[in-house]
This record gives structure tokens, C-alpha cells and sequence, in this order.
């Protein structure tokens, strides 16, 4: 069962990538990534990440997507939605790809299927995840968790920067 | 943690709070160079707590000692000559903003985590941390669309470069269980060299080789160096560099130390490719402020040799290197931002014509920083060189060390035609008019007294650089 | 190994999603099959509430748009963050209290900044 449900999520992740990046409106593109970005929360489901198949859903679906949709409204692309190809660098972009592709498949071998650490798939059955995940961020990683914050902050300060018409 | 323990961290917490603090101040103080005074204030502050703060935390995952003590003394200069030279040049471009000086404290804040980060992820946030605020930085002349498109373009290269340096970050996770680098290492030594493992080792090498600039993956770095406000080319072709060669250091020294055998010879391929580029493309370069990009990307191919010579010796020489490379290469961009008036760019070779004749001051100087980073004695450049040659044929590589003089000796010929044009040419056209002013002329002061200094008077610095390696 | 269990819990979820989406594709197809077909040229036309629609679709945004989709970003991460936190005060205590308090003032700060320079407002 398990199986069944991983082998059609990944199928259907892998064909919406595909549409994603061939899709020559891009809108289309976004609406490609919407049904991607719901599938890889079935994903993180099946690794009993529920709290990330949530932030899948509300973070990257609701407010990354909207963000996509402006940053394309933004631009005219009237003239690049007659074009033929929308970019012409892509055989560059294929063999990068596939070769990306090549390495991760040449070292899965090497990937351990064992759980190493305190934290094991039955005591986060048990605990359920959303616990875990904040008892492992708020007391061994509070160094990361803080320095997110200040990332956060410098992405406002950015966008204003960059963005505002007049900045005194 | 214990809070007896924040001792540690204190430098980086007095960063970030007195970070925020510069940022608030934008908002209520119109004279911006008031804001960048306080920078500087705020980095002297942060640095009074360096020397109580040795020790690890978060069960290794900040790790403060020597070598992040050293790398963090050159953020700290390079932040406050950067400061410097920033101020009157921004009004020149018609950008002076406070939160500038507040980015680059984030910047720098992010490249001490980087220094001391002792887990992938510190590490991982810290970069990011860095990179977001210098694409920032990068586009900061807001009205310039060579500013606007150096910013596009390192922001799409450095997201990619992000998403390589996580996949390596992934693989090695997923082959030892752990991120730290010091439980990687001992994970590592028991286990055989696979093909999954050196991939994992690529990866992390191509990522760091993009944040330093090693060829082939220094595309972005000429047009980036080139749009770039020209006191943020200064910084970004020091602070960073030397943090990425911190975490570089640290990874692969550390980390990945028992692959040693396997990375050494693609670490020595990237060095004399970098080196070969560097200095070759920089010798049909019209522009001073292009060249000097091609230049920063042959310096970090020198710098690499201390890593591959490795032990106190290579790892001490690489420090040395970077700190002096900020000594020159700040200084040549200062006569380079002295050089920029309201309606002159002051970037071409040929406006450094017959400079001597009008400006002798400002062409001595320039004079020095160019043979500082030829590696003339009795430069500092000469002293940085000749430790990276020294630490190489300690190890065994003699010809590596060979092969950097041949190209040392072809970089002679791009730095020197700058100082055959200001001394040998006739000033064409009117006068260049200098933009001066005493900050500006405070960091060229440092930065010209120290190249001297450190190549008359070595040794406090080389043996600093060795009692903290060791 | 793809995960050890089967989240079952979430079998209700996923009933929901079938049924809204059996319901939606059902009303578009039942009603093609149904209902009669006389197009004619001011039927064709967008609707625009009965006027006739002017200029293209699509029109190009204000960049005014992009700095409070950004804004809105990273506020939803923020408030994402404070969900496992609160899932595991009551264990951690005092400490969780000081750490959520550091996270929000950095932002607060981002806030204030973001304020003062009147992102908010539609300029």
C-alpha cells in the first residue's frame, strides 16, 4: 500500500515538474507547480512529517505561489509567450540536469536506510512529529532557529530596498 | 546550552543586536554617515568580546577558536575600511541610505557564523545570511541598471550554487547520519572511500568554488564585481572570500579530512585552472575595475594552495594570504573610488594616464598596491606569496609552487602597465579631479601602512596566524 | 523505503479532496452533456459585467504588489514557526518563552523598519 501511494505521488511529481519547466505559459507553470507542491505534501505524509506536509501546503502553495504570480505579472511577457522557445540556453540546462540526475542515482547505493539519532520512526509515531520537530528545534537547534530570524528580517529589509519607489 | 556558556557566543549576539540597532537608526538619523560611524562603533564593541569568547557550544555545532578568532579579525577590518570608503562615495552615486551599513554588518554577521559554524547547517544559514545581504548590496545603486543586472545575476547564480551546496549537505548527511562536522569526520575514517562519498565531496567543493570564485565556476564573478557599488566589489572581494575559504578550510580539513587523498588532486586541478584564468583574462581588460575582478579570482587560486599544502603550516600561510590580500586589494578599489567623480567613472585604464604628473600622491599609492599584489618586495603581497610557496614545498608540492611563480610573473604584466600608464604616459584632456575625504583617506592611509608593514615586518603576523592554527 | 507507516489518519483528508474534486469536474461534465449550444458573438465575449470588455487581460502589475506579497511571506513563515512552539511550551517552559521572544523582536524590528518607511502604504 505504501508502495502504491509513493510510486503515484512521485509520478505525478515528476510528470508536473516536467510540464512546469516545458510549459510555455508561464502561468500554466505556476498552476503545474500548485498540483506538484500538493503531491509533495502526500509525500512528506508518507514520512509522517505531517507539520511539513502543512507547511507544504500553507507556506509554499499559499504564499511562495502568490509571490510567483506577481513576480510574472510584473513582466510583459507578450512578446516571449509568441517566441517559439522561451529560452534557447536549454541543451546547457539538459545536460546539467541530467547529469544531476546521473550523480544522485550513481550515490543512492551509498544513502543509509538505518535511522541514526534519538529520534526514531516509532518514538515519533508515538510523540507524533509536530512534538518532536519542536522538540528538537527549540532546545538542540535554538542557534539555527534564531539566525532564520535574522534572515527573514534582511529579506524585508531587501525587498524594500529594492523594491521601494522612494526610500526616505 | 548553559547561560554560563554565552560567553561564546557573545560577539555574535553583540553583532546582531547592535546590527539591529544601526538598522533602527536609519529611520530617525538624516546624516547617513552618522549611521556608518556607528558601525564602526559597533564592530569595535563586538570585538571587545573576541577575546573571552573561545569555547563551544550547542554541543559543537558554534565552535569558537583560533581559526575563527583570526577570520573573524579580518571581517571586522574589512568592515571598517569598507565603512570608510563608502561613505562619500555613495553620495557621489546618489545612494546613501543607512540601511546599507546595516546589511553589511548582517553580511559580516553571517561570515562569523560561517567562520565558527561546527554543523552544516550554521553553516548553511550563515552563507545564506551573507548572500542575501550582499545581493542586496550588489544592487544597491538603485537607479544604475548595471548595478540592477549584477544583482539579478549573482542572486540567480548564488541561489544555485545554494541549492548545489545543499545537496552535498543532503548526501553526506544521508551516508553518515550527521551534520557535524566533527562527528562526520569520525564517521568517515571508518569507512571505505564509495563512489556515493566523493560525489557527496563534488558537490561541496563546486558550492564553495562558486562563493570563492575558483574557475570554471567564476562566471558571475566579473560582471558582478564590475556592477557592484565599488566599495561593495571591495568587500565582497575580501570578507567573503576569506569566510568561504574559512568554511572551505574547515569542511574539507576537518570534515572531510580522511578523503584527503581523493579531493587533493581536484583541489590542485581548480587552483591551476583558476590561476591560468584569472590571470590570463585579466591582461585584455580596458577597464581597472574589470581587471581587478579577474585579479580577485587569480588571488583565491594562490590562496587555495594553503589548503592543499594543509597542516599549520598550508592553513596559517592561506590566513596570511587573505589578510594581506585585504590590505591591497581594498586599497586598490579606494584609489579606484578616489578616481569616481559626479560625472566621471574614473574606470579605465586610460584615465589612469599620466597620473603621476597631476596626482603624484594618489599614483605612489596606487603604485604600491599594484606591486603588493604582483608580489614585488618589500610589499606585503611579496610576504603572502612567499609563505603559500614555502608551505607548498613543505608538503611536497614543489612544482604547484613552480607553476604559481610562472603565473605571478604573467599577472606583471597587467598590474604593471597600470603604473606604466600613470608614469610613463602624457595626462590626456582635462585634469582628473580626485573626490577625496578624510575617511577615504583613513582607510588608504591603513591599508598602504600595513602593506608596507607586514612586508618590512613579518613576523607578529605570520606567527599570530601560526599560534592560532596550532 | 518509502516511510514505515501508513499516515491512515489522514484517510479522511484524502476522501474530502476525492469528493471536492469529483464534485467540481462532475458539475463542469454533467453540464456540457446537458445543457444546449447557441453561441453567438456578444455570448463569446468576457464578461465584464455586462460592458465591453477593454484593452488585454493581462495587464501588468505595480511593483507595490511585490514588497506586501513579500512582506506577507515572510509574516506566514514567522507565524508557521510559532505552531511546534507552542505544540511543546508546556515542556520546555520558561526557556521556549525567551527564545520565541528573541525570534519576535528581530522581526519586530523588521516590522517597525518596514513601517516607518511606509511599505505599508500604497504610495
Amino acid at each position: 500500500m505504501l508502495e502504491f501511494f509513493f510510486g503515484y505521488l512521485s509520478l505525478v511529481i515528476i510528470i508536473f515538474s516536467l510540464l512546469v519547466v516545458l510549459s510555455k505559459n508561464a502561468i500554466h507553470s505556476v498552476l503545474y507547480m500548485l498540483v506538484m507542491f500538493f503531491h509533495v505534501a502526500g509525500i512528506y505524509l508518507l514520512l509522517q512529517a505531517e507539520f511539513l506536509a502543512a507547511v507544504q501546503i500553507i507556506v509554499y502553495a499559499g504564499a511562495i505561489l502568490v509571490l510567483f504570480l506577481f513576480a510574472i505579472m510584473l513582466l510583459n511577457l507578450r512578446e516571449e509567450l509568441s517566441a517559439e522557445q522561451l529560452t534557447d540556453g536549454w541543451p546547457a540546462s539538459l545536460a546539467v540536469v541530467a547529469g544531476l540526475l546521473l550523480t544522485l542515482m550513481l550515490s543512492l547505493g551509498g544513502f543509509t536506510t538505518t535511522f541514526n539519532g534519538s529520534w526514531s520512526p516509532e518514538k515519533i509515531k508515538e510523540i507524533t512529529f509536530t512534538k518532536a520537530l519542536g522538540q528538537a528545534l527549540y532546545t538542540g537547534y535554538i542557534l539555527p532557529f534564531e539566525v532564520a530570524s535574522i534572515i527573514l528580517l534582511v529579506a524585508i529589509v531587501g525587498a524594500i530596498v529594492l523594491a521601494k519607489r522612494r526610500l526616505n | 546550552m548553559n547561560f554560563t556558556d554565552i560567553h561564546t557566543l557573545m560577539p555574535e549576539i553583540v553583532m546582531a543586536v547592535l546590527a539591529l540597532a544601526v538598522l533602527l537608526s536609519e529611520l530617525v538619523i538624516r546624516r547617513k554617515e552618522t549611521v556608518g560611524l556607528l558601525a564602526i562603533v559597533s564592530v569595535a564593541v563586538t570585538a571587545y568580546f573576541i577575546p573571552t569568547s573561545f569555547g563551544t557550544v550547542f554541543n559543537g555545532m558554534f565552535i569558537s577558536d583560533g581559526y575563527s578568532v583570526f577570520f573573524k579579525f579580518i571581517f571586522f577590518t574589512c568592515l571598517i575600511l569598507t565603512v570608510l570608503i563608502s561613505s562619500r562615495y555613495l553620495e557621489i552615486e546618489r545612494s546613501s541610505h543607512g540601511e546599507y551599513y546595516a546589511l553589511l554588518m548582517f553580511a559580516t554577521l553571517g561570515m562569523m557564523l560561517m567562520a565558527s559554524a561546527g554543523d552544516l547547517i550554521v553553516l548553511y544559514l550563515g552563507l545564506e545570511l551573507m548572500a542575501l545581504s550582499l545581493y542586496v548590496l550588489t544592487g544597491f545603486i538603485r537607479h544604475e541598471y548595471r548595478s540592477n543586472e549584477a544583482s539579478l545575476k549573482y542572486f540567480l547564480l548564488g541561489a544555485f550554487s545554494s541549492a548545489i551546496l545543499l545537496y552535498g549537505i543532503m548526501m553526506i548527511y544521508a551516508q553518515t547520519g550527521t551534520t557535524d562536522i566533527n562527528t562526520i569526520s569520525s564517521v568517515l575514517t571508518e569507512k571505505k572511500a564509495t563512489v556515493s562519498l566523493l560525489l557527496s565531496v563534488i558537490f561541496l567543493l563546486v558550492a564553495f568554488s562558486f562563493k570563492i570564485a575558483l574557475a570554471p565556476f567564476h562566471m558571475w564573478t566579473p560582471d558582478v564585481y564590475e556592477g557592484a557599488p565599488t566599495s561593495i566589489t571591495a568587500f565582497m572581494s575580501v570578507g567573503p572570500k576569506a569566510a568561504g575559504f574559512a568554511v572551505l578550510g574547515r569542511v574539507f580539513l576537518v570534515g572531510l579530512y580522511p578523503l584527503q587523498i581523493n579531493w587533493i588532486p581536484l583541489l590542485i586541478g581548480l587552483s591551476i585552472l583558476t590561476m591560468a584564468v584569472g590571470n590570463i583574462l585579466a591582461i585584455q581588460q580596458r577597464s581597472v575595475k574589470r581587471m581587478l575582478a579577474y585579479s580577485s579570482i587569480a588571488h583565491a587560486g594562490y590562496a587555495v594552495i594553503g589548503i592543499i599544502a594543509g597542516g599549520n603550516e598550508g592553513v596559517s600561510a592561506m590566513m596570511n594570504y587573505l589578510l594581506i590580500y585585504m590590505f591591497m586589494n581594498i586599497g586598490a578599489f579606494s584609489i579606484l573610488i578616489l578616481m569616481r567623480s559626479e560625472d566621471f567613472l574614473g574606470e579605465s585604464l586610460d584615465d589612469f594616464k599620466g597620473l603621476a604628473k597631476t596626482h603624484p600622491l594618489t599614483a605612489g599609492l596606487m603604485l604600491l598596491f599594484m606591486f603588493s599584489l604582483t608580489g614585488i618586495p618589500p610589499t606585503a603581497g611579496f610576504i603572502g606569496k612567499f609563505y603559500l610557496f614555502k608551505a607548498a614545498v613543505g608538503a611536497g608540492y614543489t612544482w604547484l609552487a613552480i607553476v604559481t611563480v610562472i603565473f605571478s610573473a604573467i599577472s606583471a604584466y597587467f598590474y604593471l602597465r597600470v603604473v606604466i600608464y600613470m608614469y610613463m604616459h602624457e595626462p590626456e584632456g582635462e585634469a582628473v579631479s580626485l573626490s577625496g575625504s578624510p575617511s577615504l583617506g583613513l582607510a588608504l592611509l591603513i591599508s598602504a601602512l600595513l602593506v608596507l608593514f607586514i612586508g618590512i615586518y613579518p613576523s607578529p603576523f605570520i606567527s599570530f596566524a601560526r599560534i592560532v592554527t596550532g | 523505503m518509502p516511510g514505515r507507516y501508513l499516515p491512515t489518519e489522514y484517510l479522511p483528508v484524502a476522501i474530502f479532496i476525492a469528493i471536492s474534486i469529483a464534485f467540481g469536474l462532475g458539475a463542469l461534465i454533467m453540464g456540457s452533456m446537458v445543457r444546449l449550444r447557441r453561441p453567438y458573438r456578444e455570448k463569446l465575449m468576457p464578461y465584464e459585467s455586462g460592458i465591453d470588455p477593454v484593452g488585454e487581460p493581462r495587464v501588468r502589475f505595480s511593483i507595490r504588489f511585490y514588497i506586501i506579497a513579500m512582506l506577507f511571506v515572510v509574516f506566514d513563515v514567522e507565524a508557521i514557526f510559532m505552531y511546534p512552539w507552542a505544540i511543546v511550551f508546556d515542556k520546555i517552559g520558561l526557556f521556549a518563552l525567551i527564545e520565541m521572544i528573541i525570534f519576535i523582536v528581530i522581526l519586530l524590528v523588521g516590522y517597525v523598519y518596514a513601517l516607518k518607511k511606509e511599505a505599508f502604504r500604497w504610495e
